[in-house]
């Protein structure tokens, strides 16, 4: 509770400093040498959130905010279920993994936002395009961690299960997924965020709707409130997707020790 | 084909080499070992640290397949092809339990990979647990357990599937004296109701004259090879705290040790000079 409360006094903080600082007239100007270049440079505090609830009010912002969202959850959910598998495979063939390891690592190391105009040529103006790049974005996250995860499962534990007469399926399904689950979890975290960034980027490349598009669409008449307004609620946003992969962790991931949890027999 | 004159388990000509990294000389762990188990016998194997005991434990389960030589379970050879040795229990030295799943899931695993039905399954499994000692402990989580109930909880993992042989690879190095003594006991009481063969790697010379029929002491590596057998005739049942005490047990805790001293200070050379 007293950590909530000085959390709150810091956002209380920088919001009194942005308004303190943009707020035409309120101090003498040191930098700007007109009253309202502030205000126009970095937006009003008051006047975002005016924006913000304007924006629910008349329901305006949930046409594109649902745009945002569906593509954010397509390219997290397709991109996470290709990383798996694609993850899976390789840790799990010895052969397939050496002869494609060049490419994966070249495909890694490209800016992939590249991509996006590309895909803006074959997959349209339409949410596919930015689904697109939010799954090339997401993939590798998955991928890595999927296979680095089913890599280091322990030795031991395999041996065992194959002593208790496990079959090969039955290893991948009671062995290595379980064991993987922990670097999945770990990497859905950053997942999320990529496919926000990769639907939002979309969006900013040609779109007609969708949160990024009214950003681009605000920044076209230096209306930077609304731009401000425009991010602060793809953050929120972001923090409440992220908070829902967390609470999906707990869910499944009941069996692993918390650092407070010390209660032994 | 199987028969019951053949002893359980049988190494013949043991060689394991392994390939070095780097284009160095391959390294024999293990050469011409020949090692039996008899039917009901409980077989204690000691030697010094990394004399390759454990590669020994791990061709008799199939899970490492020798360089040359052969085993045979009950006279049946076991082929790498077949995969594991099937009528063999393991226990392992590390944590072998998963940590995903309850004491519960753990000790089912084994009856679930052979497709028996949950329900009967999981009424064996709570049987097992009130064996080993942990009735009502069967929803926590391995992190939820002392390294003794976890170590209790592998035991009733393997004996729930009743295998013929029990290969134990240090499974109580890790504990404290006293619950190591406390799970030697219940080791012995468990043994003692059904009498399976058990092959023990222990580099304690006390635990293996407590628990064995035999004992059978390694060389020191590279090329380990057994290099003496000792037949351990004390009474049983045994208290493993109290027989310590016993003039037998001193005597042939002396003339076992005579020959195994000597192993062990090579292997500390060994390991000083590397």
């Amino acid at each position: 509770m007293r950590l909530r409360i000085l959390q709150l006094w810091v956002l209380a903080l920088l919001v009194g400093v942005w308004y303190v600082l943009t707020a035409p007239g309120l101090i003498p100007n040191f930098y700007f040498e007109q009253d309202n270049r502030a205000a126009f440079f970095f937006g009003e505090p008051q006047k975002v959130f005016w924006v913000i609830v304007d924006w629910f009010a008349t329901g305006e912002i949930f046409r594109h905010l649902a745009i945002t969202l569906l593509e954010t959850a397509l390219g997290f959910v397709i991109g996470s279920a290709f990383g798996l598998g694609i993850g899976l495979w390789l840790a799990l063939s010895p052969t397939a993994s050496a002869v494609l390891d060049p490419y994966i690592k070249g495909f890694n190391s490209m800016p992939r936002v590249v991509l996006a105009p590309i895909f803006a040529v074959w997959f349209g103006l339409g949410i596919w395009s930015k689904v697109a790049l939010g799954v090339t974005l997401v993939f590798f996250v998955v991928f890595f961690n999927v296979y680095q995860g089913v890599r280091e499962v322990s030795p031991t534990l395999l041996a065992n299960a194959r002593m208790l007469g496990a079959s090969p399926r039955q290893l991948l399904r009671s062995i290595y997924l379980p064991s993987a689950m922990s670097w999945v979890f770990a990497s859905l975290h950053n997942a999320v965020g990529l496919a926000f960034v990769g639907a939002v980027v979309g969006e900013y490349l040609g779109s007609a709707q969708g949160v990024g598009y009214l950003i681009l669409q605000a920044e076209g008449t230096f209306d930077i409130n609304t731009v401000f307004a425009g991010i602060l609620v793809l953050t929120a946003f972001a923090l409440l997707l992220d908070s829902a992969v967390g609470a999906a962790e707990r869910r499944l991931m009941t069996w692993q020790p918390r650092a407070s949890e010390t209660e032994k027999v | 084909m199987s028969n019951d004159q053949a002893p359980a388990l049988e190494l013949a000509d043991i060689t394991c080499r392994f390939a070095a990294r780097e284009g160095g000389e391959p390294y024999t762990a293990v050469a011409n070992a020949t090692l039996a188990v008899a039917k009901g016998e409980f077989v204690s194997v000691v030697g010094p640290t990394g004399c390759g005991k454990s590669t020994l434990l791990n061709v008799a389960a199939g899970l490492l397949e020798p360089s040359s030589g052969s085993v045979s379970v009950f006279g049946e050879r076991l082929a790498a092809s077949q995969g594991v040795n099937r009528r063999a229990g393991y226990m392992f030295q590390a944590d072998a339990l998963m940590p995903w799943r309850t004491g519960l899931g753990n000790v089912v695993a084994g009856l679930e990979f052979r497709g028996v039905a949950p329900a009967e399954a999981a009424a064996k499994a709570d049987e097992w647990l009130r064996r080993v000692g942990l009735a009502g402990f069967g929803d926590r989580y391995p992190h939820q357990m002392s390294g003794g109930m976890r170590k209790r909880l592998a035991l009733a993992q393997t004996l729930i599937l009743s295998p013929d042989i029990l290969l134990m690879d240090e499974p109580f190095s890790a504990l404290d004296v006293q619950t190591r003594q406390l799970m030697e006991n219940e080791l012995l009481a468990l043994w003692a109701e059904d009498r399976k063969s058990v092959l023990f790697i222990t580099h304690d010379l006390e635990e293996a004259i407590a628990l064995s029929d035999r004992v059978v002491v390694l060389s020191a590596g590279p090329g380990t090879r057994p290099i003496g057998d000792f037949k351990v005739e004390l009474p049983r049942p045994r208290d493993v705290s109290e027989i310590r005490m016993t003039p037998a047990f001193l005597d042939l805790h002396r003339e076992i040790w005579g020959v195994m001293k000597e192993e062990v200070l090579k292997a500390y050379q060994r390991q000083k000079a590397a």
